[in-house]
């Protein structure tokens, strides 16, 4: 796969992105109507809106997860539209980390097992897996809790576990939807700490949030109001 | 992503959902069990037919008149002991050919009487014939020629008649007649329903006088090897036809009865392999459906491999594997339940069985052939799930 690198192509450019979804009543929901947008390499930036806004399909279409029904989008300056889906999973795998709400860990899997998971459809070695993904836990200040699975551990290190498992593959971003939804203060402010860390190591930081005290933290807050950017501050 | 780290989470969803794998399991068990027990009757009725007919003797033709075979009518015999000097002399080698002349009496020793297949015979009869005696002699060319009043005893015969006396030089009568026993043969078992234990033998020449026809039933030859059946068989024909112009005579050989008896038994193994395969297809259903279950409880867990990097071929592997994985482990089981159960069958039950290796690769081929084929439906669906809906689902 052709990737530009350097600090010249942005991680994310987006020109006129639109998506809609047919309901299944028939009826056609225009969830973005149109957004450009550039995020560069290593940025903090948190996209905000209410919900209903088309935050979340903006993270989706910026994730790869989902394609635009028009308009462009590259992703450290490659052009989705011309990769198929297995190019896509290839993408996502190398380029992009997630971390989601409810943190999507496997319920009967080690933290060590589920941190590699992303490696596993790189190809990586058994060893070589476990070898990155206990670093990653590490890093993440888990480094006790390897064999521990995800009910044996609060949401806190729950949240920590999908943060090294989004890092265990050195991505060049990190996207975050409401990273600290389901957690209280005193671990959402934990979890807020490890992704400015990141965000200083060079990793781009890309937050989905209704949470404005959760945005602030951002250098760069992005709001969306009914598909469109409303605001870019 | 690799099959062996495919096989290790295949083996772990097995592993969580464990009753109702091994439920599912069940429906691959039982028709592979009972396509192996099946396959095993069949071979096994097979194999004792082919045994009795080998038990014969090895490369016999038997040469009688008229047509042979199914509704074909019964046709007076119109050979007699010339043409069995006749055929001798097609032959070449006259210790290879010998005669039946059939007929059924009661024998009696004292007031013990047996019904017993009276076969006149000669003594070439041992040449041609795998026949075994226990005790005393075979007919000798005298006892042919002098229409001796001798007798060799089938062993079911000597046993009832005389007990655990020997019979060797004494006195049996047969339609008024006395004879004397000079042998008794070994127990060897019936052939197509022929209690062959059941037979006297006695010289054919002292037959056809007690029948009162100087003719005989059949001619048998033994040619020297397999390759030598069919050209002496076709030998033997033509010169019959040649002396008697106009009449059909017969040549069947021990191929020939193996061959038609083997088609059918083969026929009959097929039918009951099918009614089995029926329940492993059943069970293949099952496998399905569960495999559908199983896709649709982890949609989630789906979602979450393709947002990782999953390609749809990695998820497709994962799930395909592990329908296969659940019918192979339920082929294996049925396997070795099947063989345990066809030889307990072979143990307890008068009924042979016969276990083949055949019918045990195909037997987990077709397991895993049903995985395949009923797992594709659901690892396609898996595989075709969208990452955002899937996520999304709770």
């Amino acid at each position: 796969m052709p990737e530009a690198t350097g600090t010249s192509v942005p991680a994310f450019e987006a020109i006129g992105l639109t998506r809609s979804y047919r309901l299944d009543g028939g009826v056609l929901v225009d969830a973005l109507r149109g957004v450009s947008l550039r995020i560069g390499q290593g940025e903090f930036a948190a996209i905000v809106g209410p919900s209903g806004s088309g935050k979340s399909t903006l993270m989706h279409l910026l994730g790869c997860l989902d394609r635009p029904t028009s308009g462009t989008l590259r992703v450290n300056g490659v052009d989705v539209a011309t990769l198929d889906d297995a190019r896509l999973a290839d993408l996502r795998n190398r380029t992009i980390g997630f971390v989601f709400q409810s943190f999507h860990l496997l319920a009967r899997t080690s933290a060590l097992d589920n941190v590699a998971l992303p490696l596993v459809y790189r190809g990586v070695s058994r060893a070589g897996r476990r070898e990155r993904a206990k670093a990653a836990l590490e890093a993440v200040g888990l480094g006790h809790r390897l064999t521990h699975r995800p009910s044996q551990m609060s949401g806190g290190e729950q949240q920590r576990v999908a943060i090294a498992r989004a890092l265990v593959g050195d991505p060049r971003v990190l996207l975050a939807d409401e990273p600290t939804g389901n957690l209280d203060t005193r671990n959402g402010e934990e979890v807020m700490g490890l992704l400015e860390r990141l965000n200083e190591g060079g990793v781009a930081v890309v937050l989905v949030t209704h949470d404005a005290d959760v945005a602030a933290r951002a250098r760069r807050q992005i709001h969306v109001r009914d598909g469109r950017i409303e605001r870019d501050t | 992503m690799r099959t062996a780290e495919a096989l290790r989470m295949a083996v772990e969803a097995l592993r969580v959902n464990r009753l109702r794998s091994m439920l599912t399991m069940l429906g691959v068990i039982i028709g592979v069990l009972s396509v192996v027990i099946l396959v095993a009757i069949g071979t096994g009725a097979k194999n004792a037919v082919e045994k009795e007919i080998a038990g014969l003797g090895s490369n016999i033709i038997l040469v009688v008149p008229g047509q042979v075979g199914l509704g074909a009518a019964p046709t007076q015999s119109r050979l007699d002991l010339s043409d069995v000097a006749y055929v001798r002399r097609v032959v070449g080698d006259p210790s290879k050919v010998t005669v039946a002349v059939n007929s059924g009496e009661p024998v009696r020793v004292g007031r013990v009487e047996v019904f017993a297949t009276l076969t006149g015979t000669d003594e070439n009869m041992p040449h041609v014939f795998d026949r075994p005696l226990r005790r005393g002699r075979y007919l000798t060319e005298t006892d042919v020629d002098t229409r001796r009043r001798v007798v060799i005893l089938g062993s079911e015969v000597a046993a009832k008649l005389f007990g655990d006396v020997d019979p060797i030089g004494r006195q049996v009568t047969i339609a008024g007649v006395r004879f004397r026993v000079i042998g008794v043969y070994e127990t060897v078992g019936s052939t197509f329903g022929v209690a062959r234990d059941q037979e006297v033998h006695l010289p054919v020449t002292t037959a056809q006088r007690l029948i009162g026809l100087p003719r005989i039933n059949g001619i048998a030859v033994g040619a020297s090897g397999p390759d030598e059946i069919e050209p002496l068989r076709q030998r033997v024909v033509a010169a019959l036809a040649a002396r008697y112009p106009g009449e059909t005579f017969s040549a069947v050989t021990q191929t020939q009865l193996l061959g038609t008896i083997g088609t059918v038994l083969g026929m009959l193994t097929g039918v009951l392999a099918a009614i089995a395969g029926i329940s492993l297809l059943v069970g293949g259903v099952g496998v399905s459906n569960i495999m559908l279950v199983g896709v649709r409880e982890r949609t989630k867990e789906i979602g979450l491999r393709k947002a990782l990097g999953a390609r749809g071929r990695d998820i497709l592997g994962q799930f395909l594997i592990e329908a296969v994985l659940l019918t192979t482990i339920g082929g294996v089981i049925g396997i070795l339940t099947g063989v345990g159960g066809a030889l307990l069958i072979q143990a307890v039950s008068p009924v042979p069985a016969s276990i083949t290796w055949w019918s045990i690769v195909l037997a987990f081929g077709v397991s895993a052939a049903v995985g395949v084929f009923f797992g594709v439906a659901p690892a396609r669906r898996a595989a075709r799930l969208d990452p955002v809906v899937a996520l999304r689902t709770d």
